[in-house]
């Protein structure tokens, strides 16, 4: 496989915050590729110097072969980027704004059309409808059709999704999905942690730093330690009582269940379960649970902290 | 005094707000009861933020009634906003005061005496585990302090409701979680919490969900009584279920 | 060249669309013309004055009248030589005391000299100035008509402005101070907005990510203001000239062309103010510190340099309104050609360089 992207002992820091913490990774030629974490993990950064946006104050990134810093017009021809708030024009209409990034570019949204035709065409009724009054997901899909217009060999999309209700980000990713199946690779930021199943490979980003980085099922079967999760009538008590039990390593709510993660030793008919009823909870359920990506990201920082603590 | 059960801290009847032709809410009815943690869903542009705003006396409703904790919005706002708090996405801490001045600040406005927000001042900072961080300036904390932080705050004079409009918006996982342990404790205090989110599995945290389409309430319940009616798995299935219907129309408008 | 229309077609139609900067655009303009032309001029009208005369013979009497029918001064009283002056000006209507001295006419025929005082109330230092300033013109111009070789106790400047605007009308020097400001505004203010505007939406982002160069980016966002600017500056010379009769008496091209210079110096000063502002408001505020107060204040529009501290004089120095309104003072009430104003528009010259230069060292190709 061809590298589209590499990235080398990478580091930025703004005065005393080192925002991203020497990184070092490469992305495949074809790839849709997610960087996973909250704000302020540095997936921003990253981008930003993906794009020449910003300098590296250490180490470096190529993008399809060409060095971010000295090739910066270059880089810029190729990359298609939608920065973290859709950078639309509020006040030009929906294909103005199309075609002023095509200009941008110098081409013609008549001689790309064919590339934007699945994402354009969706909002193509509404053309003449200013970009300030789209609905979210709408702005989205304009965004998504002026970072393409240009055929770029590289998309970089900084958290699109974040903002956006679920039935929009759903349809969103899709249009990833087919955009990846032509070949066009493709980098995406989210604080989104189910949307990781979306992607072919994902990095786990937390505090300038990546947790973990590989596909969403090699990271999930990954994880340590046995899984169980939990329900009850009274799930904050169920809650309590967990916290409580000397072999729980971890307890977390999940939606309707608990997840809970205990010592390898722990059975959960011979240990959990009396415990349980003798804080009066018979009703519990209990069924071994097949880890996600967001049970890794915490099992991760934990990990991650604990390393951290014992460094200190 | 109030209407209706004693218990319902929030009673919205017929609750209409328009902007010029533009029905925001339109017909809304639900009431919440003390105590309760109560999810308010919706895609963007459903009509939310109209009707926060319009439960913290912030805007008029144009036809309807709404009471909170006993007091009618529409004429008297400012009992309304004596008896809640309000935690809003950018949440409203001074990034150049320290935590203390922060708290003492909010204290000030509600009224509270010296003694009363010493107490409560150190009770928090133990309760958050911020001791050491009382005279850091609040730009110098992380995300995920700022956020407890500021929910704290917007209890602080132990208000009847705290309103909070997507509070865990960009923050970790774990973080996200123990929000929502400051959620619970301030629920099992009596606190009605009325609170907005993105996350579809803190829906299911909720005790009772209203979600809105198209400025209309479209479902209302508890979690497991919404996946049982429209026979899905989880929250996020209910909700994609029911805003999909509407996508149509939405894209009309 | 496609790219670059492109942007300015871009450009125009934010313009177009945005109802505030259109009124920025084309109502201020006329708005600020009429109301400076009609509300703040600095002519004087009705001005309260007290004659103490020792003397009271025909002379005296004869220039009092002069004084007081000229319109511009209305007698309060007649005092006796007792009168306590200080007193008289802290009970604020009158503005002038004229003292004739004794035998006022037989000195005058003697070809001595005559004493005649002229007090004023300095507290409002600019009126005092004006209205001395008038009233020495008044006796002058009597002494001149009887011949006589006079001469004044008081140390008399004749204004300047009073030798090519004889009929003392203020709103002749108010439409090169307004054209000044007007373009200022218009130039600096809106091109800086605008830019920053950018940034602030995250669509500067955007344009930095695209093969774009700085170059290209500043000169699509001027382009329009440029054209909009001129076509301001054409409007405010025709208002004042059929409006107020404000006549252009010397070349209309070189007037023009002073224009261009002082709108792309405008504009350039506007970029640079952009490059160091990271939001629209902050943009707004350097605009409005940086150049319109001291438009207004330090540039000779309202306050006459000549009367100001030595230190602000030398900071007017700096003000590039200050030139332009030399420059246009001089071609449109003076009439005069380019020998007398080609100092003046190389400075002006030099100081658009400066900032061109300033701006595209500081235009950042990258965010940080």
């Amino acid at each position: 496989m061809k590298t589209a992207v590499r990235v080398w002992e990478l580091e930025k820091r703004y005065g005393s915050t080192l925002a991203l913490d020497g990184l070092d990774f490469s992305i495949g030629s074809g790839e849709l590729f997610g960087f996973i974490g909250p704000d302020g993990a540095g997936k921003t950064s990253l981008f930003r110097i993906l794009t020449t946006l910003l300098l590296p104050d250490r180490g470096g990134a190529a993008v399809l072969g060409m060095d971010v810093v000295r090739d910066l017009r270059e880089v810029r021809k190729v990359i298609g980027y939608m920065p973290g708030r859709f950078s639309l024009y509020q006040d030009l209409s929906v294909k103005e704004n199309l075609s002023f990034f095509a200009t941008v570019f110098g081409t013609t949204v008549a001689e790309n059309y064919e590339l934007v035709r699945d994402i354009y065409g969706q909002i193509e009724p509404y053309r003449d409808r200013l970009a300030g009054k789209l609905s979210g997901g709408m702005k989205q899909k304009l965004a998504l059709s002026c970072a393409l217009i240009h055929r770029p060999g590289i998309l970089i999309l900084d958290e699109p999704t974040t903002g956006v209700d679920a039935v929009s980000r759903r349809e969103f990713w899709d249009m990833l999905q087919r955009l990846r199946d032509e070949g066009l690779t493709i980098l995406v930021s989210t604080p989104y942690m189910d949307e990781a199943s979306r992607c072919d490979r994902v990095a786990l980003m937390q505090s300038g730093r990546i947790l973990g980085m590989d596909s969403p099922a090699a990271i999930a079967a990954s994880f340590p330690k046995p899984l169980y999760k939990l329900r009850a009538g009274d799930m904050y008590r169920l809650y309590g009582a967990l916290r409580e039990f000397p072999a729980t390593a971890s307890v977390y709510r999940f939606g309707q269940d608990l997840h809970l993660t205990a010592g390898q030793g722990m059975i959960p008919d011979q240990d959990l379960l009396p415990y349980l009823q003798a804080q009066g909870l018979d009703d519990v359920v209990v069924a071994p649970c097949t880890p996600g990506i967001e049970d890794c990201f915490m099992e991760l920082l934990s990990e991650n902290q604990n390393q951290h603590d014992a460094r200190r | 005094m109030m209407p209706g059960d004693k218990r319902d801290i929030i009673v919205v009847e017929d609750l209409v707000k328009r902007f010029g032709s533009f029905v925001a809410n339109d017909h809304l009815n639900f009431r919440v009861s003390r105590g309760e943690i109560f999810g308010f869903l919706g895609a963007n542009g459903a009509g939310k933020t109209t009707a926060i705003r319009i439960l913290c006396g912030l805007s008029k409703p144009t036809s309807g009634k709404v009471l909170v904790a006993g007091q009618d919005v529409g004429t008297r706002p400012e009992k309304v906003k004596r008896s809640i708090g309000y935690m809003s996405q950018r949440f409203s801490l001074y990034e150049d005061l320290t935590v203390t001045e922060n708290i003492r600040f909010y204290a000030g406005i509600y009224g509270l005496g010296p003694a009363l927000i010493r107490e409560r001042t150190a009770a928090l900072l133990h309760r958050l585990e911020l001791e050491h961080a009382a005279d850091k300036l609040i730009s110098s904390l992380p995300l995920g302090w700022k956020q407890k932080l500021a929910f704290s705050l917007a209890i602080f004079h132990e208000p009847a409701i705290v309103f909070l409009d997507e509070p865990t918006g960009g923050v970790d996982p774990v973080t996200r979680r123990q929000f929502w342990d400051l959620i619970y404790d301030a629920a099992s205090k009596g606190i009605t919490v009325f609170v907005t989110t993105h996350y579809m599995d803190e829906a299911e945290y909720c005790d009772r969900v209203c979600i809105m389409v198209d400025g209309r309430i479209e479902a209302l319940g508890s979690p497991e009584e919404l996946k049982a009616r429209m026979g899905a798995a989880d929250m996020d299935e209910v909700f994609v279920k029911l805003a999909r219907k509407a996508i149509p129309r939405t894209e009309q408008v | 060249m496609k790219r670059f229309i492109g942007f300015v077609l871009k450009e125009f139609r934010h313009i177009l669309r945005d109802r505030r900067t259109m009124l920025i655009l084309f109502g201020l303009p006329v708005a600020q013309l009429i109301i400076f032309g009609y509300v703040v001029t600095n002519e004087l009208r009705d001005i309260s004055v007290a004659v103490v005369d020792l003397s009271r013979d025909e002379a005296t009497a004869a220039i009092t009248d002069k004084v007081f029918s000229s319109g511009y001064f209305i007698l309060d009283a007649w005092y006796p030589a007792t009168v306590d002056v200080e007193a008289l000006f802290r009970q604020g209507d009158i503005k002038q005391v004229i003292v004739f001295g004794e035998d006022f006419a037989g000195r005058l025929q003697r070809g001595e000299t005559a004493d005649v005082q002229l007090l004023a109330d300095a507290s409002d230092a600019n009126t005092a100035n004006l209205v001395v300033n008038y009233t020495s013109g008044i006796i002058y111009s009597y002494l001149e008509s009887r011949g006589a070789q006079g001469s004044m106790p008081t140390a008399l400047v004749p204004l300047s402005h009073m030798e090519f605007n004889p009929s003392l009308m203020g709103v002749f020097m108010f439409v090169p101070g307004t054209m000044a400001l007007i373009l200022m505004l218009v130039s600096a203010m809106m091109t800086s907005i605008s830019i920053a505007r950018e940034k602030e939406l995250g669509t500067m982002e955007t344009l930095l990510a695209s093969p774009l160069k700085p170059l290209q980016i500043i000169l699509g966002k001027v382009a329009p203001y440029v054209a909009l600017s001129i076509i301001n500056a054409i409007t405010i010379i025709l208002l004042g000239y059929f409006v107020f009769g404000v006549p252009v008496k010397g070349s209309v091209v070189l007037l023009l062309a002073e224009c261009t210079l002082f709108i792309m110096l405008a504009l350039s000063l506007g970029i640079f103010i952009s490059t160091i502002s990271t939001s629209q408001q902050m943009a707004m505020f350097i605009s409005m510190f940086a150049l319109m107060l001291p438009t207004l204040l330090l540039s000779g529009f309202i306050f006459p340099i000549e009367n100001m501290p030595a230190i602000l004089q030398w900071l007017s120095y700096v003000m590039p309104p200050r030139w332009f309104i030399v420059v246009i003072k001089n071609i449109m009430i003076k009439g005069t050609g380019f020998a007398y104003v080609w100092k003046e528009t190389l400075v002006m010259a030099g100081m658009m360089t400066l900032f061109i230069v300033l701006s595209l060292k500081n235009f950042k190709i990258r965010l940080a």
